[in-house]
């Protein structure tokens, strides 16, 4: 094996990037518009959800009810509340969409408070909006937690008077968060650098790859006495190089974008750029082993979207794999995205340094060698 | 040191099969050193898949082929750093100007920067390209492109060149600046030459030895002149005559070595083996009758009649049922 022909390979693929633009843009224009999109669409808070309020007690339990339910939705704003006269006209304002939900306070409400006979309230909700919903219902219960702690359970209808004992005997959970609070935009940002050193190596480990190919340049290069290994790992290190000049690019930009804290950290920087350098490692030689007997152009092109979808979605990049069912975790098992995206975000979301990413990266840098082992292997150096 | 082996390439028995179709039949043939040797047939006919196999790039079904002395299976790096290749298809990098192509290539042959730095500039020169070395070959022209290639294919300088239809697509200006570069090679740096082509000029023109290729097999191997000699009755002799008699076609046929007599547009056309000699006994016979002689010409053998004869075919119809062969998955 000798250097020179590695370095030559190198050398050339280099000279091609820095000539064409595009495909330095492009591998850095998606990754950023999707993280500032994507990050802002789904970062914020919900806010001005519409409810449809029907009270038919009308009492002052119901009033009461009413004036807490508003102080609740007051505060985050979360909930706009309208009020109703009948319960079929919001219902069917609900199913239009006008409202996403409809509180009802039926006509026994106040009595069976007094009666302490389970008092009841009515939540109807327009489920197939799982993230609108499940924010209601957070606030509904907080309604009825408010409301249940100002009643007697022991005198219906009375209110306490007396203070409540000293010695609580709930369970009372206590919250301490280990950071500070993450916008979603900053969890978002791993995943975009894991996408832009994924968009070099399909780029420039799949399509420009093929084209070569197909366009005969490879059969100039044959007739040298390069070997296949050393044409493989030439084109591998030229691709991990355009990976991690991109994967730093977007770490930079991304961070700035998202408000990583203390972003020129020179420590966690050098922890960045080894996560970057073997992430681009492992994904432009798994580009390599996919593409290895491949001579349509048309496919690399093809398959661009589902191996986007196939690697992107399942890493964690944008929901916590905890949350996948069991063959979904199996596809981020195997993944190289799903390492690559823990690591990143151990760095830039918790600085844990090295102890935080050493085990993603022993797992990236195994991925790789038995990928490039693998590539050669495939590799035809015939025609 | 040994003693050179006068043989450059020798090839034996090389069959390559893809599938069912064979698509080189155990083809035997030598190459001596310092020559140019012309493999001529039409498209399809295995002339592609017989460069491949000599070069490296195609391992042989069977058969054996050493080129510089190096067996093409056993001894695949010693082959490819003694040949040169310019494949068929443009291999040059468009998006890298003319030396860093250069450069890359030399680089991956071993070359010092000082031997890139002094053999770069010259080889340019040598193919009329100096003025574009730091030009995108993106820009270039196809004949640019082919003179840029034979260059980088010298770059290590090799013992042996490959050339696989160096002129296929190239304009005639472009294929006269090959045709010149190519034989000023093989004077100046003793090179030797194997080309493949479909042109028969290109081969009358420039080989010293032509190995005629048809349906993977060689049909005829010899110099041009020995190959056109070894064809009966190919030469033409067109004449017209002014007050020709009465059975003048059946007297004619009766001259030495004519095999027939056709009227063609007014004129004459007399099929012989020797076309000055029938001229000769023509002009003889005419001053005796008294018929007066209009014009004569001599069309000697051709290449084309060449193939002709060898395969039955004309080169131009070979090529035709090659097409309808690789598009009939089209008429299905």
């Amino acid at each position: 094996m000798k250097l020179q022909r590695i370095s030559a390979i190198i050398e050339r693929d280099m000279r091609k990037f820095f000539r064409s633009p595009a495909l330095m843009m492009s591998s850095m224009i998606f990754p950023l518009m999707q993280l500032i999109v994507l990050g802002y669409a789904f970062g914020g808070k919900i806010k001005g959800i519409k409810i449809a309020l029907v009270d038919q007690d009308r009492t002052a339990y119901s009033r009461d009810l009413r004036e807490r339910f508003e102080a609740i939705v007051a505060g985050p704003q979360t909930m706009q509340v309208e009020n109703y006269n009948s319960v079929s006209d919001a219902i069917v304002d609900l199913r239009a969409g006008f409202v996403r939900a409809v509180v009802y306070i039926p006509v026994d409400y106040s009595r069976r408070v007094d009666q302490g006979n389970r008092p009841r309230i009515a939540f109807i909700e327009d489920n197939t909006d799982n993230f609108v919903t499940s924010e209601i219902l957070t606030r509904m219960q907080d309604l009825v937690k408010d409301i249940n702690q100002g009643l007697n359970p022991f005198q219906p209808g009375q209110r306490l008077t007396v203070p409540l004992p000293r010695l609580n005997p709930l369970v009372d959970l206590q919250v301490v968060e280990l950071y500070p609070y993450i916008e979603y935009i900053k969890y978002l940002l791993s995943g975009s650098i894991a996408m832009s050193v994924f968009i070099v190596a399909m780029i420039g480990g799949g399509i420009t790859f093929i084209d070569d190919k197909s366009r005969g340049l490879h059969e100039g290069y044959l007739v040298t006495p390069i070997t296949k290994t050393e044409l493989i790992l030439g084109l591998i290190f030229s691709g991990a190089i355009k990976g991690l000049m991109a994967g730093t690019t977007i770490t930079i930009i991304g961070g700035l974008i998202a408000g990583i804290d203390r972003l020129w950290d020179p420590v966690r920087l050098f922890y960045l750029m080894i996560v970057l350098g073997t992430t681009s490692v492992a994904m432009i030689s798994f580009m390599f082993l996919l593409m290895v007997r491949v001579s349509d152009p048309l496919v690399p092109r093809a398959i661009f979207g589902v191996l986007n979808t196939l690697l992107y979605f399942p890493s964690g990049a944008i929901y916590p794999v905890e949350g996948f069912p069991v063959w979904l975790r199996w596809i981020s098992y195997i993944d190289p995205f799903t390492y690559a995206v823990h690591a990143l975000k151990a760095l830039l979301l918790k600085n844990t340094g090295f102890s935080g990413i050493y085990s993603d990266i022993l797992i990236l840098s195994g991925f790789s060698i038995v990928l490039v082992i693998l590539s050669v292997a495939f590799f035809k150096r015939q025609i | 040191m040994n003693a050179p082996n006068p043989n450059a390439i020798e090839v034996t028995k090389l069959k390559k099969q893809f599938g069912d179709f064979v698509a080189v039949n155990e083809v035997s043939f030598t190459v001596q050193t310092g020559e140019i040797f012309g493999l001529l047939g039409p498209n399809g006919a295995g002339k592609t898949t017989l460069i491949r196999m000599m070069t490296t790039l195609t391992p042989p079904t069977s058969g054996k082929a050493e080129v510089g002395g190096h067996d093409v299976v056993t001894d695949a790096d010693g082959v490819r750093h003694a040949i040169g290749v310019i494949p068929q298809a443009l291999t040059s990098d468009p998006e890298l100007t003319a030396r860093e192509n250069m450069m890359i290539h030399a680089k991956l042959y071993g070359l010092t920067s000082a031997q890139r730095a002094q053999l770069i500039p010259q080889l340019l020169e040598s193919v009329g390209l100096t003025e574009f070395t730091d030009k995108l070959v993106g820009s270039f022209s196809g004949g640019m492109r082919r003179r840029l290639e034979i260059a980088r294919g010298l770059v290590h300088s090799p013992k042996i060149m490959f050339l696989d239809e160096p002129t296929t697509g190239l304009d005639p200006v472009s294929r006269t600046a090959v045709w010149e570069m190519i034989t000023k090679l093989k004077e100046a740096a003793g090179l030797t030459i194997l080309l493949t082509t479909h042109y028969m000029d290109e081969a009358d023109k420039l080989c010293d030895r032509i190995a005629i290729v048809d349906h993977g097999q060689l049909v005829a191997l010899d110099t041009p002149a020995k190959l056109k000699d070894s064809v009966p009755a190919a030469d033409i002799v067109e004449a017209e005559f002014e007050n020709p008699p009465a059975g003048w076609n059946a007297t004619l046929e009766k001259l030495n070595g004519v095999a027939s007599v056709a009227d063609h547009d007014g004129a004459i056309h007399i099929s012989t083996t020797s076309g000055p000699l029938t001229v000769r006994e023509l002009m003889d016979l005419s001053r005796d009758r008294g018929v007066n002689v209009r014009r004569v010409s001599v069309q000697g053998t051709t290449l084309d009649d060449v193939f002709l004869y060898y395969t039955g075919r004309q080169l131009r119809d070979a090529a035709s049922e090659t097409v309808k062969r690789d598009m009939s998955h089209l008429y299905k």
